[in-house]
């Protein structure tokens, strides 16, 4: 059974076991517009909580997507150099950016709920 | 909301903007719309294809009057403008003392009338007119026109559409404009814009824009088109972005806007710092404004630096992002004379990475005026 938990940076993360996906929410790919370049981080990379992971570009800028959690990469989500049209038409499926393991539940259990991020959201 | 959002000035198409959904975002001093719910891709895609309509009511519109207005305006432009032709626009670059640019415009000759037309850059009108005025004083008067609203109709579909609304007003070739009745109100409507497609440009009371802007917005064909895809559509077309391609450290000579310069302003050296721009034009300068092509996907924005293949500095990047019309990233910038060439290879750091790049001509998208 996975959970997904919400970043205030508005990334998502699911955990199945000790591997978490991530990606950017549907709110943030909102908000960027039409994402045409995205890049992910190798696997085998180590990133930790908070640290620049990715990044990905609309049509006007470039914003940076940190690891809402620690762990080290399995694989970057290699579909989205060629089609990073994903990240708007299933931002919280397809769209997803990276995938790590070695995460820490006490790091994940500390990022918000859903429902605390939906809130979160309606105060911006 | 904010202090600064409060004191954003709004143009006659504000209520319009946000009945159609658009995201707004402060630009020159105005709430604009940045996109609208159709999105920055296809809005610009759309532009190329059939007709987006821009909101350019920002700009600063003005008359200026007097004895000889186009002799007049020659004391602050290298451009020729006594030599410009009734029923003709033309562009210009404002320049300073020192010979470099104060801002890029638009001066027209409207047909059996004495006055120019101007038309000038939002972000920087109230300085444009301040220094017009102190330069021109005694020998002509300015008249801004802040009530006046300006429309942009842009793409293969403009003349098609804007006949329906004034018949007759696809006679207009390029760079020509003439007074106009549009949908029954008076406009001064010329065919040039800042696509790089065929368009119009439609001045009109402020009272009248949003009739106008409603009619044209019900043809099947036209769709409302935000400053993100104006500033893709643009940089594809090549043109500059005064504050980021062209300011007051550059000058026409290196911003590669020589042919601005009328012939025989080239000879009489007659406009500010004439003499150090023409012999600048002729030894050369330490840079040069060019076209840059990533070579990867990856967009290299304002700001990025440009080096050598050995990893010198030799430039920075003013305009770049992702060209939709090209599928992948453009941009234009500045670099040393010697690196100006088409097709020399060089590099933009990008979050610390060399990304290959090469020199390469402008347009990146081939121009569609209509010339004939």
């Amino acid at each position: 059974m996975s959970e997904v938990r919400y970043t205030d940076q508005h990334e998502w993360v699911r955990l199945d076991g000790d591997t978490a996906t991530v990606g950017i929410t549907k709110h943030a790919a909102e908000q960027l517009g039409d994402v045409v370049f995205v890049e992910v981080p190798e696997a085998g990379r180590k990133v930790g909580a908070g640290g620049e992971a990715a990044v990905v570009e609309s049509v006007k800028a470039a914003s940076d997507v940190y690891a809402p959690v620690g762990g080290e990469v399995t694989e970057g989500n290699a579909a989205l150099a060629d089609e990073p049209a994903k990240v708007n038409a299933d931002p919280e499926g397809d769209g997803w950016f990276f995938k790590l393991k070695g995460v820490s539940k006490d790091e994940f259990a500390k990022l918000m709920t859903k429902a605390q991020y939906d809130e979160f959201v309606k105060g911006l | 909301m904010t202090g600064s959002e409060e004191t954003l000035r709004k143009t006659p198409l504000h209520a319009l903007h946000l009945e159609l959904g658009a995201k707004m975002v402060p630009f020159a001093g105005y709430d604009m719309p940045v996109q609208f719910p159709t999105g920055v891709l296809k809005e610009h895609l759309h532009t190329r294809e059939k007709a987006g309509l821009f909101d350019v009511s920002h700009m600063g519109q003005a008359f200026l009057g007097g004895d000889n207005p186009a002799k007049a305006l020659e004391r602050v432009t290298p451009a020729d403008v006594q030599g410009l032709k009734e029923g003709m626009q033309r562009y210009g670059l404002l320049l300073n003392d020192r010979g470099t640019i104060i801002d890029d415009f638009m001066f027209t000759h409207l047909a059996g009338e004495k006055e120019l037309y101007l038309v000038v850059n939002g972000a920087t009108k109230e300085g444009d007119f301040a220094y017009m005025a102190d330069k021109l004083k005694g020998i002509a008067t300015l008249m801004p026109k802040p009530d006046r609203a300006l429309l942009a109709l842009q793409g293969p579909a403009a003349g098609r559409v804007l006949e329906k609304l004034s018949p007759g007003i696809d006679t207009l070739t390029f760079m020509h404009v003439r007074r106009a009745t549009v949908a029954g109100c008076p406009a001064i409507v010329s065919r040039s814009g800042y696509t790089g497609e065929d368009g119009f440009e439609i001045s009109l009371e402020g009272k009248d824009v949003e009739k106008i802007a409603r009619a044209l917005l019900a043809d099947p064909d036209v769709l409302p088109i935000g400053l993100a895809a104006r500033d893709s559509l643009r940089l594809e077309a090549g043109l500059c972005l005064y504050g980021h391609d062209i300011d007051e450290t550059t000058d026409p000579v290196e911003a590669n806007l020589v042919w601005s310069i009328g012939k025989r302003r080239k000879m009489d050296k007659d406009f500010p710092s004439g003499e150090k721009i023409m012999s600048r034009l002729l030894n050369g300068t330490e840079k040069k404004r060019v076209g840059i092509l990533p070579v990867g996907k990856a967009p290299a924005r304002e700001g990025t630096e440009i080096t050598d293949k050995s990893g010198r500095v030799i430039g920075k990047i003013t305009s770049g992002g992702f060209g939709p019309s090209l599928n992948a990233p453009v941009a234009m910038g500045y670099v040393d004379s010697a690196f100006a060439k088409d097709g020399t290879e060089v590099d933009l750091m990008v979050r610390g990475k060399a990304n290959p790049a090469r020199i390469a001509p402008m347009p990146f998208v081939p121009n569609r005026y209509k010339r004939s």
